[in-house]
């Protein structure tokens, strides 16, 4: 009896999580399907599932109409750049504060935190004037610093929690045993927070290549990233929904494979601390 | 050699003095137990000798040496912490070779050594698995092994047991009893549990609030406790304490028997009183009492003894081994 209500709990459960995934997915199937439709296709009512031309022209007008691959390189360079440069900044700031906390420590992370619930048009205007005057407009450099600022606090804050994680202990333990700062870094530390700060890595390189205001508003076409590479194609002379979508599903198609082989390490960075 | 001599330590964080000044002599092989209620400044007083810790003021000597300032990896001790802070990423084999390795030995040397420790603590098999891999008992062996290969002055363990179920403790304690035996090495060992003290220790030091309450062998303090805190707190069950009209009759502001210091009958005695609860052990039986005019006393009686809740009886508790106190807790000397 029990064991009955038990199953239909789980079969229940279950269908809704696939429900709930597929609405999640469906707005990126659709997109990777339209792209393989001709415009008249893209745009037909009722909407066409399967039984339209199949067509690769869309990716071929895309590929000759703009260069992909300084896009491509842009959204790695910023992207990449800005993961290193937030996490030298913030692995000795979370070092810190989980090692030698002060009163002080939770009110500073909490700070950091709601910085990020600013609306980030409320700073485009004077940060725009800024990057003027230092000429870093549409320059990789000046996307670098600022999603590097904008994802720093998110950075420090999930490298905090991984940091606490790791009981004083062991470190404490680690210098009775006559290891030296070095070797207590080097044989002990490390290791223990590797997955913290890969995890960390991974979702901020997702964040910045995913971030849409800044890089559309602070460039032109030199260190334009994919995602101005979209951005091109909706353009106001038309609706192009089918090369819109081949665009879309260029650039979002490395982060989702990157996404797809890193999951593990993603779930467990999202959910660290959470659940144990 | 291996003594250790505490002079005028002090231990303050910011304003709070968690250890006032305090001598401490600790000699070559002795099994030393600190003990006392928990914020004590027991366990600050372990990471003050380990130098996890610096003194305030104070000195400290290892081995006639000064060790004050010295680094925690250059003192020669080895420390066993109560969540055994195993390296998680690194075999049993790496765990016990750590110190070695960072002592910069040579691999054959780390090798055979670790494998006697290994040998010893009955972890051969588990040599190549992880911390998470092992129960709690073995991590225990793998954290006290790793102490062991480095063949230290003196060993430090911080309430290494108190994360063990009851039957594993006693195990345990068994086991760091007969290490000491065979090693002969120092050994200072921090508890909350006077059971642990009484049966493992040469020399106990008892501490309340940073202050040391009395130091002496487990029968001493159980025999001749210095006042009314050490008399308390050492023996289980606790001892009884009466003070008022009681107290006066012996010239004292309160007097302490213990359970099993009192003779007790059904038909007649000094005391009279009404069993509460009887707690039947098989070979013996504890009594709660309520003792009229007295208020409620413990008293241990045979097993044998017909004894039922509700029932009258009477207790006489033996002069010699009645503790006096003045009203300052302090013990009256006869």
């Amino acid at each position: 009896m029990q064991q009955a209500t038990l199953n239909q709990r789980k079969i229940l459960t279950s269908v809704l999580a696939w429900l709930i995934g597929l609405m999640i997915f469906f707005p990126i199937f659709w997109t990777i399907l339209t792209s393989f439709k001709t415009e008249a296709d893209a745009i037909a009512s009722p909407p066409m599932l399967f039984n339209f031309s199949w067509t690769t022209e869309n990716y071929t007008e895309v590929l000759s109409r703009s260069n992909y691959f300084l896009h491509f390189m842009n959204s790695v360079i910023i992207s990449v750049g800005s993961t290193i440069l937030a996490l030298i900044i913030a692995i000795p700031a979370a070092w810190s504060m989980a090692f030698s906390p002060t009163k002080r420590t939770k009110d500073v992370l909490l700070w950091m935190l709601s910085t990020k619930m600013l609306p980030p048009v409320g700073v485009l205007i004077p940060i725009y004037l800024l990057f003027r005057e230092w000429g870093l407009l549409d320059t990789r450099t000046g996307l670098v610093i600022v999603l590097t600022l904008m994802n720093l606090p998110i950075v420090i804050w999930m490298l905090y929690t991984y940091f606490k994680e790791i009981p004083v202990d062991i470190l404490e333990a680690a210098r009775m045993d006559g290891a030296s700062l070095k070797n207590e870094i080097i044989y002990v530390l490390t290791p223990m927070a590797v997955p913290g700060i890969a995890s960390t890595m991974l979702l901020n390189v997702i964040l910045a290549w995913n971030e849409a205001f800044w890089t559309l508003n602070l460039t032109a076409a030199k260190a334009a990233p994919l995602t101005a590479f979209i951005a091109s194609y909706s353009s106001p002379e038309g609706l192009f929904y089918a090369k819109l979508s081949a665009a879309s599903t260029m650039a979002i198609g490395p982060i989702l494979i990157m996404g797809w082989f890193s999951q593990k390490q993603l779930v467990r960075g999202l959910t660290f601390g959470a659940v144990k | 050699m291996s003594s250790i001599h505490l002079k005028n330590v002090v231990k303050r964080f910011g304003e709070v003095e968690v250890i006032p000044p305090l001598d401490l002599e600790i000699n070559d092989g002795e099994f030393v137990v600190f003990v006392g209620p928990s914020g004590c400044g027991k366990s600050t007083l372990l990471r003050v000798i380990s130098g996890l810790e610096d003194a305030t003021e104070g000195t400290i000597h290892i081995d006639d040496q000064e060790a004050t300032s010295m680094p925690p990896g250059e003192r020669g001790l080895a420390m066993v912490f109560q969540s055994y802070a195993l390296y998680p990423h690194m075999s049993v084999r790496k765990n016990i070779s750590f110190p070695l390795k960072m002592a910069g030995m040579d691999q054959n040397e780390i090798n055979s050594r670790v494998n006697e420790a290994a040998k010893v603590l009955n972890l051969s098999d588990y040599i190549d698995r992880k911390p998470g891999q092992l129960s709690g008992g073995q991590r225990q062996r793998v954290a006290i092994g790793r102490c062991i290969v480095r063949e230290p002055t003196a060993f430090l363990f911080d309430e290494p047991l108190s994360n063990l179920d009851a039957a594993l403790r006693v195990n345990m304690r068994l086991e760091i009893s007969e290490l000491h035996k065979n090693l002969k090495t120092t050994m200072i060992y921090v508890t909350h549990d006077q059971v642990e003290a009484m049966t493992m220790a040469d020399k106990i030091v008892v501490l309340r609030d940073g202050y040391i309450e009395q130091v002496g062998s487990p029968l001493d303090l159980y025999n001749k406790p210095d006042n009314k805190f050490v008399a308390g707190f050492i023996g289980s069950p606790k001892m009884n304490f009466f003070s008022g009209d009681v107290a006066a009759q012996y010239n004292a502001d309160s007097i302490g028997i213990r359970p099993e210091h009192m003779d007790s009958s059904t038909e007649s005695g000094k005391w009279s009183g009404v069993v509460k609860v009887a707690e039947h052990l098989g070979s013996d039986t504890f009594l709660h009492v309520v003792l009229d005019d007295l208020g409620a006393a413990l008293v241990r009686v045979p097993g044998d003894m017909p004894v039922t809740t509700g029932d009258r009886v009477y207790a006489t508790p033996r002069t010699n081994e009645l503790h006096r106190f003045d009203a300052q807790g302090k013990t009256i000397k006869n």
